[in-house]
This record gives structure tokens, sequence and C-alpha cells, in this order.
């Protein structure tokens, strides 16, 4: 959200699902749309079979992969070399959008220079991608009418995520592949309310409807209607509340709906710091194992099926979430929680009899939401951000500002983003000699909170995915239990053989943390813009367990 | 594309077969591989066919390694290629002995005895489809040997695989055959042999598609040349493109499979297509029970066939041929293969065929055993890679046809007829025959007949003249019914034979040449058997698409089983003689195809004009 | 629901006219014989259509008579042309609807499946008149129950086709099932009929949302139906967003006392066309089955 939000303003993907139907050329980079994003992955389907290209680049020949008319395999943590040679040759052969280049972007001299030393070459001895699947992709997706660019976490959870967020973009400035029906940028959202979590304004730099907090006219309109005032500065994200939980600034937390003692990395140390503060409340369906280190449990009802309200999807459509069963005896709606909890710090005035007056609230408040009525969300299915207006819709696309004829229409110009590339922090040396990456799988869900509970056919519980050959080097027979390590911590898991992972790249999920914790192994080091961290690159070594394997090994979530 | 295939592993030769047909080339599974996706698939699709042969011809079955194999290299689902290979008889999903002899069960040759034949093969070599022996036979549909019926054809997998004819067969050869395998047989009798008119001078002097067979060397494109080959071909350069479809609609010729369409517009319509690529189907899939006439010309004059071909690409701007072969046909295979490779290296094919600046090239596929795959549009699914499964029109194929593309599909018969038309012109074609139905038709003489074979007559003879050809019944014997058209015609009775044979003709006498079998049935044939054999034909070929036709060809036998085989009051009889009528009614007006469509015309035929059961249900 | 508007990529469509049974109707080039007789109110009985899929037109019950036609023609599939003068309800189209109907119901559990029982009674057909169950073939076999997810009772197929397209190249493509053998032989299946956990399905469930029959069904369907539990006119509908990922389908809960029976996806909308993955479709469990407090 914080790349898309620094190019064009607005922290939404560009483009609506609708129109990978109708492009030329998809790119999913660092994406698994085939597992994580299955429905998504249907109109990517559909585009494909409508005669669209798709390139595939993933560290991993995912099951996304194998549906690419070519895939790159690039090394993990390489992205932005293989994003900025990308760049390069397209303008080394004079493909870029001259006409976007230069009356609707910024920097862009600057960003030629930073990509320049990025050849081909270069760019294959770094990224391990060969130079010709290189110059294939830049072509096709210079040359083709509409492309899309669209990624996951496989971008976002690096040290420099954001920065890897930013060096794709770039390519669609350059080819101008934004602002137009069939040609955009989109980020596929994990959880079903991210994007509406920020819409909403539960990021630390702005309010409602992507509204500023540092911005005094904006802040002005939220105090005069909720009759309080605002802090003048930006919040702080889930690391840096890590961080200042760690130093004793922060000594009380409210969490709500997330379970950071197990979705964090390095999850030793969350818990350590944790269980470190004074007072900690948990807001959740189920006793997480968050819940059970607070101090005061909230039990609240399950958002999708047992309360009334909205949700934001990956294509910025507000849709809504409707009561289909009574919630268990004493757990109650999140916003009936935090009014009574208003209510008890001697706010009586706080009065929100249902979901709608407070979604009214908000149509009040973020001009972009201000035409979603819940009349209008119920007649068309949700609507897409922004809906200024309570008659009329806008383009399914963002940004076509910046096609507009005449300069001064075009708004701010977007910006050309000149990041340097910098490799995964847990350097692979000959002590942890294998990298490690992470993901999710097609049945599973996270922490497995909510999937665990599935009776799923196709589950087989965590594994260390290994390239067989690599297996084989170490002596490791297929369903051996070995002994995975890495600076910071080990943990026991039974191999699977993956003849799709390249030689030196193994792959684990963390799904099934009661089990087998992987977060124990994944390294904390944060990006300094978004907070997230570099689950996708540790640096681990495996090792045959001294004692013979269990021949019957425990199945994780049986 | 994510497919999951199976942990089965296939077998080295399994591997060979597979390398034989798509090369080494294709990388299978994991890592190394970048290029993938739908589109490759798409692309190498329609080799999924020919490698299920090769599969088949190997080991003599689809086994699930071999099958998974086959599905790594080409990117198909495991589901949908065993999909594919179970819809088609040829393709054994189980294991089976390498030597398996095929005895034809249908009908021109239960006119000849087939059902005695199969009781003293059952006696003499145990039950059909035994498995743990080294030769196992079971009974086929027909096997287009008409002519020498009873007929048996004998297969063994292996490297190379072997097939061997045994016509007309006593038990004892099939005994013979599953011992010594096709290699230890004696060779097939000739081709000419089927063309009883060839044997003597004015019988000769009255053959325009036939009259090379059994006169030039079918494997020699000089021998061709020698004997007026590739003139006509000569001829179409000289009209051009238009010219020559300006030609082939003057001649009036139309669709010898059965539909009788205008060639000449059907020709037209595609090369107007501003659509690319367009291809040109030749449908030698004759499986109609009693017809073996394309057989006969591709064995016996293979380049005539070839050189129509080429013609109809050159008018119609094709640029890709596929004849589409019956799978039973093993010498028209092993003939025309070699008369196209010949041609092929001769520049007769190829980027520039004789130097007359266009491209055009022949590929065979081989048929797996299914008669619906006859049906115009089954065929493109076939040739594709899918289930020959009939496509509803519109789209019709001129428009979009094999790959979706603009398509030519004709039969070998109507394409043979555009070497006369190329060489004297439509007009002089037009006037042999009838003004209704010009030129020649060659009619497949089978079952209780003197002297069977294929017959070329004009349009216009009348069907007791073309009996008499033949030589009539055997002596001693009297005329039961003919049976016009195959299982899909109708019987016309013994007293109903003095009608002109064409289009108009048939019409008017409300029955039909369909792809010209003429099979003659004499006292001695059982016609309730006989209606029987019809009806499991059709219940055997459905290829069970739509409702009418998958459960109607089963209710129409059960129906027809209780009606001939029950002891049992007329009521009941009544009764089932309604279900027909009212089965027959539905598949006719709501099937899919003409498979269903035409599924009840014999048999309603054989109530209403025969009176097959008057005695049972009154 | 009609769908947000989308940026047009299309011209508008010209508008053709036809005739229904003697009415004129005015429909948008393109749409097909049936569009039209919903546009005219004509009732026209379907199987194997599907309005989210190609159609296949292989059950043959929507048959009408198209004047000029030598046979009948497919409603479904058959795309309007101008002046075409349609015949739904004669007795030629009666006839061969009451024959499809009979020939099915002869061969096949029809009892789950929604309106059949009443085109039987329209049609006057007779499924009994070609005998019972040991003098003729017909698709009894049991219960697939392989998995704990869904079962499949091909007893009920009536082999539309429409769960082989759900699972292959129109919407899911995993090509988990085709349709194999020939003839009345023909039948849904995975390679060499193996049980679905050893097969390609991914257990979306996308075959169950389009089966018009009940042969795939829900296991808790299924085993409420066994029990004697199952109670669709109790059950509630509710149309809300799935709890997994930011795509954002939506789901219908089913829910009977107060507990989640099924979950299907609104064919109409922009998302999901009815499709879901195994996550939406099966996912639902957590709210029911843990002990929550």
């Amino acid at each position: 959200m914080v790349g898309l939000a620094t190019v064009f303003g607005a922290g939404g993907g560009t483009s609506s699902y609708r129109e990978i139907e109708d492009t030329d050329v998809i790119v999913l980079w660092g994406s698994n749309a085939r597992f994580a994003h299955p429905i998504f992955f249907h109109h990517v389907l559909t585009g494909i079979r409508n005669g669209a290209k798709l390139f595939v680049v993933d560290p991993r020949r995912t099951a996304s992969a194998r549906w690419a008319d070519r895939w790159l395999g690039l090394h993990v943590g390489s992205d932005i070399a293989l994003a900025h040679a990308i760049g390069r040759e397209i303008i080394a052969a004079g493909l870029y959008h001259r006409a976007f280049v230069e009356g609707s972007t910024t920097g862009f001299d600057e960003y030629r220079a930073a990509v320049d030393p990025w050849t081909l070459e270069r760019a294959e001895a770094v990224t391990g991608v060969p130079a010709d699947a290189i110059r294939e992709l830049a072509h096709a997706f210079a040359n083709a009418d509409r492309a899309q660019m669209c990624w996951t976490l496989g971008i976002t959870e690096h040290h420099n995520g954001v920065d890897n967020v930013l060096s794709l973009i770039n390519l669609n400035l350059l080819c101008g592949h934004v602002g137009r029906y069939g040609a955009g940028i989109n980020p596929l959202r994990g959880q079903n309310n991210v994007q509406g979590g920020g819409d909403m304004g539960a990021i630390p730099n702005k309010l409602s409807g992507f509204q500023d907090i540092l911005d005094d006219d904006a802040r002005h309109k939220f105090e005069g209607a909720w009759n309080c005032t605002i802090p003048p500065h930006h919040g702080k994200h889930l690391t840096q509340m890590f961080e200042s939980m760690e130093r004793k600034e922060i000594r009380a937390l409210y969490v709500i709906g997330e379970n950071p003692a197990q979705s964090e990395a390095d999850s030793g140390h969350a818990i350590h710091i944790l269980e470190g503060l004074e007072h900690m409340v948990v807001q959740d369906i189920f006793l997480t194992k968050t819940a059970e280190l607070a101090d005061v449990v909230l039990p609240a009802t399950a958002a999708w099926c047992e309360t009334e309200g909205t949700v934001t999807n990956s294509e910025r459509r507000v849709q809504r979430v409707r009561k289909a069963i009574d919630p268990p005896v004493g757990a109650r709606d999140d916003t009936a929680i935090i009014v009574e909890l208003a209510h008890r710090m001697g706010h009586p005035e706080w009065d929100y009899p249902d979901s709608e007056t407070i979604w009214n609230e908000l149509r009040s408040l973020s001009p972009m939401h201000a035409g979603m009525s819940y009349g209008r969300l119920e007649e068309h299915g949700g609507i897409q951000w922004p809906c200024p207006s309570n008659d009329t819709f806008e383009p399914s696309f963002l940004h076509g500002r910046l096609w507009a004829e005449n300069l001064a229409d075009r708004g701010r110009l977007a910006p050309f983003s000149p990041v340097p590339w910098a490799g995964p922090v847990d350097l692979l040396s000959d002590e942890f000699p294998i990298r490690l990456t992470t993901g999710r799988r097609l049945d599973s869900y996270n922490t497995g909170v909510q999937s665990g509970a599935i009776a799923s056919p196709l589950r087989q519980g965590e594994t260390l995915d290994l390239n067989p050959d690599d297996a084989m080097r170490l002596g490791i027979d297929e369903h051996e239990l070995v002994l995975v390590s890495s600076r910071r911590g080990s943990i026991k898991a039974p191999v699977r053989f993956d003849s799709h992972l390249r030689p030196g790249l193994a792959f684990m999920t963390f799904h099934f943390p009661d089990e087998i914790d992987v977060n124990v192994l994944t390294i904390e080091a944060n990006d300094p813009k978004s907070g997230t961290a570099e689950f996708k690159a540790s640096a681990i070594r495996v090792e045959k367990l001294q004692a013979p394997a269990d021949t019957h090994l425990p199945v994780a979530g049986q | 594309m994510d497919l999951r295939f199976p942990d089965a592993t296939p077998t080295l030769d399994e591997v060979q077969a597979l390398d034989s047909v798509l090369g080494p080339s294709l990388i299978a599974e994991g890592w190394e591989r970048e290029h993938g996706g739908a589109h490759r698939a798409e692309a190498l699709r329609h080799r999924l066919l020919p490698s299920l042969h090769a599969l088949q011809d190997r080991i003599g079955y689809i086994s699930h390694g071999g099958l998974g194999e086959l599905c790594r290299r080409l990117d198909v689902a495991p589901a949908e290629a065993y999909g594919v290979a179970s819809f088609y008889a040829m393709f054994s999903m189980e294991q089976r002995p390498p030597r398996v002899a095929h005895v034809c069960a249908d009908l021109a040759c239960q006119a000849l005895g087939a059902g005695a034949l199969l009781d003293a093969v059952q006696a003499e070599c145990g039950p059909p489809n035994q498995t743990g022996v080294a030769g196992a036979w079971q009974p086929s549909p027909c096997l287009g040997l008409c002519e020498r019926g009873p007929a048996v054809l004998v297969t063994e997998a292996g490297a190379p695989a072997h097939e061997a004819v045994v016509a007309p067969a006593i038990a004892t050869d099939v005994a013979v055959a599953l011992r010594v395998g096709p290699r230890g047989l004696g060779a097939e009798a000739p081709v000419v042999d089927a063309v009883p008119q060839a044997s003597s001078p004015e019988g000769r002097s009255a053959l325009v598609l036939l009259k090379r067979v059994g006169v030039v060397d079918p494997s020699s494109i000089d021998d061709y040349r020698a004997h007026g080959g590739y003139q006509a071909l000569r001829a179409a350069a000289a009209m051009g493109p238009s010219g020559v479809i300006r030609e082939v609609t003057d001649s009036n010729l139309v669709g010898r499979g059965g539909a009788a369409f205008p060639a000449g517009r059907k020709w037209a319509a595609v090369a107007g297509q501003p659509v690319r690529t367009h291809y040109l189907v030749c449908n030698a899939d004759e499986s109609e029970p009693g017809t073996f006439k394309d057989r006969v010309i591709i064995e016996g004059d293979p380049f005539s066939l070839i050189e129509a071909m080429t013609i109809c690409a050159f008018a119609t701007g094709c640029e890709q041929g596929f004849v589409y072969l019956r799978g039973e046909y093993p010498r028209a295979l092993e003939h025309l293969q070699h008369a196209i490779e010949s041609a092929r290296s001769r520049g007769y094919l190829g980027a520039n065929v004789m130097d007359l600046g266009f491209a055009f090239d022949i590929e065979i596929v081989r048929g797996a055993g299914a008669y619906i795959c006859g049906e115009e549009t089954a065929i493109f699914n076939s040739i594709e890679g899918y289930r020959g499964e009939p496509r509803s029109k519109p789209p019709f194929p001129v428009e979009a046809g094999l790959f979706g593309k603009p398509t030519v599909v004709n039969n070998v018969e109507t394409l043979v007829n555009v070497l006369p038309i190329m060489l004297h012109g439509g007009q002089a074609f037009a006037s042999i025959g009838t003004p209704g139905s010009t030129g020649t038709k060659v009619f497949c003489v089978s079952g209780s007949v003197t002297t069977a074979g294929v017959y070329e007559v004009p349009y216009g003879a009348t069907l007791r003249e073309l009996i008499e050809l033949a030589g009539g019944v055997p002596a001693g014997r009297t005329l039961q019914a003919v049976l016009l058209g195959g299982a899909a015609g109708s019987f016309v009775r013994a007293d109903e034979i003095d009608f002109p044979l064409t289009l108009e003709g048939a019409r008017a006498h409300n029955t039909t040449l369909g792809s010209g079998v003429v099979m003659l049935l004499d006292d001695t044939v059982d016609l309730p058997t006989f209606l029987r054999r019809i009806a499991a034909f059709f219940r055997d070929e459905s290829c069970g698409q739509c409702v009418p036709c998958r459960v109607g060809t089963v209710r129409q036998e059960e129906a027809l089983v209780r009606i001939t085989l029950g002891q049992r009051p007329a009521a009941e009889n009544v009764h089932d003689m309604q279900v027909l009528r009212d089965v027959g009614r539905a598949m006719r007006d709501a099937s899919i195809c003409g498979l269903g469509q035409t599924a009840w015309s014999a048999i309603e035929s054989a109530i209403d004009r025969l009176g097959a059961f008057e005695g049972l249900s009154s | 629901m009609t769908m947000m508007h989308e940026t047009p990529v299309a011209l508008p469509r010209r508008a053709v006219t036809i005739t229904i049974d003697g009415d004129e109707v005015k429909v948008p080039e393109g749409a097909t014989i049936l569009d039209a007789c919903k546009v005219h109110g004509t009732d026209v009985p379907t199987l194997c259509y599907g309005d989210t899929l190609d159609p296949v037109n292989a059950c043959r019950v929507c048959v009408v008579e198209v004047e000029g036609n030598r046979v009948l023609i497919p409603s479904c599939s058959r795309k309007v042309e101008p002046g075409m003068v349609v015949n739904t309800d004669n007795e030629r189209t009666r006839h061969s609807r009451r024959m499809v109907l009979e020939l099915l119901g002869s061969s096949v559990d029809l009892s789950a499946a929604p309106n059949v029982q009443g085109w039987m009674q329209q049609y006057d057909a007779d499924p009994a008149r070609f005998g019972d169950a040991n003098t003729m073939r017909t698709v009894q076999q049991p219960v697939k129950v392989d998995n704990d997810l869904y079962v499949r009772d091909y007893s009920r197929c009536i082999l539309c086709y429409k769960c082989v397209d759900a699972c292959g190249e129109q919407w899911q493509n995993s090509f988990a099932i085709t349709v194999a053998g020939r003839g009345f032989d023909a039948h849904i299946s995975t390679e060499f009929d193996v049980g679905l956990p050893d097969s390609a399905c991914v257990y979306c469930g996308n075959c169950i949302e389009v089966c018009p029959t009940g042969a795939l069904m829900f296991k808790t369907e299924h085993d409420m139906r066994q029990a004697n539990t199952w109670n669709e006119a109790e059950q509630r509908q509710t149309t809300t967003v799935c709890p997994y990922c930011g795509v954002g389908c939506n789901l219908t809960l089913h829910t009977q006392d107060n507990t989640i029976v099924k979950v299907t996806s609104p064919h109409d909308h922009a998302i999901t066309s009815g499709n879901l993955c195994i996550k939406g479709r099966f996912g639902f469990q957590h709210v029911q089955t843990f002990a929550r407090d």
C-alpha cells in the first residue's frame, strides 16, 4: 500500500479483475495466485484463454508458474535487479512509451541512470534468470497494447519490500501501462479486508479514505465530527510498535483479530516482547496463542457471518458482509465491544445502533465512499472506490487523469523511483547454505486458525520442501524428519521432495505453527517504510537427525 | 499448467513408443522447464491421438504409466487423456494380450454367416477377450472388408506393430492367426478383386473413378503419372483457384458421404473466408457398415486422392490437409503413407507444389474405432485430440471447423470426382447421370450377392440393374430385401428395386442412397437377428453426448429384443412397438447429429416396408 | 442483482426480432432462443443448461421447432436470427421433451433434481413404460464417498457435462474429471476411475455448484439427507464475503438450525460467477465446530 500511495497518492490496485480478462500480457511477480488467490486466478485463466501471454516471476516453479508461457525463476531477493534489467532493456530497445513518460511522469532521467548498469548479462549473473528470458519479458511487456503487473507477498515480504514494489511500478510507468482499461498495477491482498482496513484509516499515517493525518483541513473535519482532538502526527506501524514495546515505551496493547504470537517473524522474540507488556487485551473469535498471553480476552463475533458490515477487496470493491448465524453466547460484534469500551471510558454519547449508522458516518467524512449507500452496495453487488457520487460510477480503473489531454488535468505526475538493489539480509554461507522461502498452500490460510477445521483431503501437514537432488546430496529420504536451523533457531520437520524447486531452494509455510513453528527460523529484518518482515528469505542448514527417524511421523493438523 | 500426474512410471517400451511420435526433446516436468502454460498445451494437443496409437501399438493397451508419461509431455490432464482414450474402441484401457483377432460381427458379414463363425470361434478358441494368453479374439464392428466376408483383422503389438487380414475366414483361420500372429499369415487378396468390373474390358471401360485400380502401381508416382496422373492438377493450375471452383460448381458435384451437399458451394465458402489458416479434411473414416469404397480407392490408387486434395487446397487456400483414415485399414494406411512421402519428395506436396507457388501438405490421422468420427464435426474433435463428439452447428465447418478455422471437409469419393471435372470440365461432368445427380457413383454391393464388390455406374441406373451387374443373389436363393445406405439407411422390398439410383429417385421412393451401401438379404438371413445387430450397432457407436441417442439407442434395442425374442401376449408387443416409434421419433427429431437422427430409420423401414413384426403385434 | 458498471469493450448490440408462438419478440443480437423465450415469458425446461457455462445442448429437453429446419433445435444454444419463427409448445416439441424426460427418468434417479417432477407431470411422462430396473439398463451404482467434503452419486447423473466444464477449461482448469467411455457407458470419471484423493481434484466444489440433479453434493447435505434431517424449507440463504484472502468472493451461506449446511456463490456476481476455492466453499467449519469461549 505504501508503494502505490507514494507514486499515485492512493494505496489501491489500479485495475479491476475483469480487466485481466481483456489484457494482452499478464505478469505475476512474487505471486502464487493459483493457491493464494484462486478466484483471482480464474480471471487470469480467462485472460490466458482469451490469448493473453502470462509471465510468472518467482523463485519457485509454483502452480501459477506452471501456467506461464515463460517462468522466470529468479534468486530470492533479486527482484529489483531483474526489474531494472527489464527497464534498461525496454529503454535500450527504444520500446518505452515516450509520450507518457514525458507528459505524465517525473524523474525519468534519474531512473534511466539507475537502471543503466543492469545489462542483461549482469542481471543474469545476479538473478539467475537467462538473459533471453529477461529480454522476452521486456519486449512482450513493452510491446503489449495492454499489460498487467500483479504481485503479492513475494514482493512485499522483504526487508526492502517497498523498493521492490516501486521497481515494478517503474516498469508500468515506462510503458504507459496504467490509467487505461486493461492496463494496470495490482497488488493482491492477503486478507479479506486488508484493503478495507487501510481505506478506513487503520494505518499510521492516514485518516479514513486515505486523507493525510498531517493535512489540517482533513483532520479538523474529523475532529468536528468526532468532537475530539486528533494528534497531528503519524502513528506506528506494527514493527515500530514491537520496537516500542521492546523499549517499554508501549506497555499496553489492544489486539483485535490478529495473532502476532504466531504470525510474526522470529516468533520466539515476538512472544518474549508480548510477555513483557504490562497489560494486553485480545479481542478475537478464538482463544489464539496471543489470546493465551492476554490479561483480558474479549470474545468477538465472526465478522464475515455473524455480523453486519462491509469489507473491501483487492480491486477496491466495497461489499457487504451479513449476519447468517447467531454467534456463540457471550460473543459480541467488534463495534459493539468498542462502543461499550467508550461508554465505560466516559463517552456515553457514542451511539451506533447498527453498522449502517457507522457506515453513513464514514460516507459523510470520506469523499471516496460518499456514494456507497447500503442500498447501492446491495443493488450492485458492491461498488469500487472512488465513488463520490450517489448517481454515477467512476471507471473501473484508477488514474485515468494521467492520460488527460491537458497537462493541468493530469494532477500530480507519477514519479519514477530510482531505487537501489540490495540482496537478502540473511546471507547464505557455508554454515547456512540453503535459501528458505515461505508461502501458502491452497487449502490452508495463514496460521491455520480458520482453515485448520477444513477436512481437506489435500492436507499433508507441514513439510520442508526440497529439491530431490539437494536431498539426495544430503542423504535424506522423502518423509524423513530432519533438523532445520537458521541463525535464529532450529525446528524439526519432515522432508517432501519437490522437483519444481530449483537446487539450493527450500520452501515451508506457517500454516501449522502449533506443530512446526517456521517463524522460529525467519528473520525479523523489517522494511523501514512498511514494517513488513523478510519472511521470504532465510538462510538455513538441513541436517539428518542423529537418532533413526520415527517411521510414523506425526502429521500436522491431525 | 499445474496438472497432477499419476505416480506410475512408464516402461522403457512406452518411453520409446512416445519418443517415436513426439521426439525425445519434450522435457517432462520440474524446475528445468521454463516454458509451459495453456498456449503450449493447446499447440501440442493434436498429438494426443497419435501418441495413444503409439502406446497401443507398442504394448497392446494403455497403461497408467504410459498415459501418465504421455500427459507429462503434452501437458494434457490425465483425466482428459483417459476420457479421450476410452472413447475409442481400438484403445484398451485394461491389459490385453498383444495379439488380437477382431472378428467382424456386422451386417454384411452377418449376411455371409458371421453369426455361425462367431459361434465356431468361441468353440475353438474359447470366450472372447481372454487375458493371460498370447492372443485373444473379440467381436468387431464392420471392418470394411465386406466384399470378402466374414472378415477377420489380426493385430499384434510390438515395435513395429503388425496387422493382417483374413477374409473370408473360418474358425480355424482365427485359431491359426492367434497362434502364429499376423506375420505368419498369407498375403491379402489384391485390391482389384474388390472391383469386379475391372475383370473384363467392357466392365473396365465404364470406370471413371476406379479406372486405375488394378492397373496402376499404387506405390509408384511415376506409374501414376504414366496413367494420366497430375494432368488434372496442371489443368487446375491453368484455370486458377476461382476457375476450379467455377468448374466444380458447374459440375453439380455433391458430397458422396451421404449428405449430398454441393461441393462447389462448400469450396467457395471456404475460399471466401478472410480468416487464415484454411484446412482441408478428407473424411476417410468410412465406418458405415457395408461401406468399403474409400478403402478400395486409397489402396488401389492413392495418388488420385492426393492429387484431388491438392486441387481442392489450391482452389480454397488450404495450407494443410488431413486424411482422417479408419484405424482398421492397415493396407490403405501403408499405401497412402508411402504415396504422401513420394509426392512430398518429388515436390508434389510441400512448400511450393509443382512450382506453382502454393504450399500444401497432407498428414494422415488414424482413427481409432469410432463410427461417430465420420460425422463432419466429430472428425475435427478427433483430429484435435478430443473425444470424437459432434459439435453443434452453427457455426458450420466452412466458418469455424478444424482448430476453429474455415475448413473444407469432403469424403474420399467426393474429392476424386474432381479429377474428371478438371480434365473434362464441369459441363461434361454434369452431362453424365441425371440433371439432379451428376457423374458416376461408386456403390458397395455386399451381403447375399453372387459377386460382392464396388461398382461404379452413372447415376440413373436402377437398383435392379446394379444388382444384376453383381450377379444377383446366389443361385437357388430369393431376394428378401435390400438395405440401402447401411445401418443409417433403409430397407426396400424385393419388389421395389426398379427405381433409378439417383438422389431424387431415392427421395421419391422414400429411401436414401446414403454413402452407397447396397446390401442384399436373401431368404436365409434372419431379419430379426439382422435388426438386432443394427440396434446393437447404434447402441455401441452412440457417442453418448445427447440423451435421445444415448438412452434412446438402448431402449430401442431392449424393446426390439423383447419383441423378437420374447414369447409374449400381443398386447405387450403392441406396447413395445409404440415404444420403438416414440423413441425413434425423438431420436430423429432431437438428437444432435446424424447418428441419432438415423438410428431408427432402418428398423422403421423394416417394420413399415418389410412388415417385419406384423405377426407378432396382431 | 445488476453488477456495477464495467467499462464497455463492445459496441451496443443490435436488436433482432423473432416470432415465438405467434408473438414478435425483440432481443439483442447474440441472444439465444432461450433468452428470447425468457423475455417472452415462455417457460422452457432446461437440465444441462448452465447460466455460467457455454451450452453443451446435450440433454435436448429445451428443444423447440424453428420453421425451415428438418430437426428440432436446442433453444439454449441456438442464437436468434432475424425473422426466425419458433414454436415452443406444439405436439412435436412436447413429444421430444416427454421422451427426454422418460428416457432420463428410466435410467437416472431424478428425485433430487429440482423442477423435474413438475415437468414429468406437465409433459405426461411415464418413465416406467420401458420396463423395470431388472429388465433395462440404468446408471444405478453405489454412492462414491472417498473424502470428507463432498460425495458423488452417479446414480443421479444425467451426463450434462457441467461439472466437467466447471472443473475444466471454462472455470477451474483443474481437469480432475472428464467424460469417459462412450454411448450409454459414458460416465463422469477421473483417470482410470481413481478416487478423488488420488486425482487432480482441489475440492473447489465448483462442480457441485453447477450440478442440476444432486449427483454432486456437500457431504453435510448427503449425511443430513441420509439422516432425514435435511429440510430446505427451514433453510435460510445469506450472502456475505469470504473470510479468507483479499479477492472478495461472495458466499451464500445456507443455514439450518443456526448451522451452515452448504455454501454456494451467486452466479451473477462478476468476481466469482459462482466459483469458489476450497477455503471459501468448505472453510466455514471454524465458526461452528470449535468450542469458542
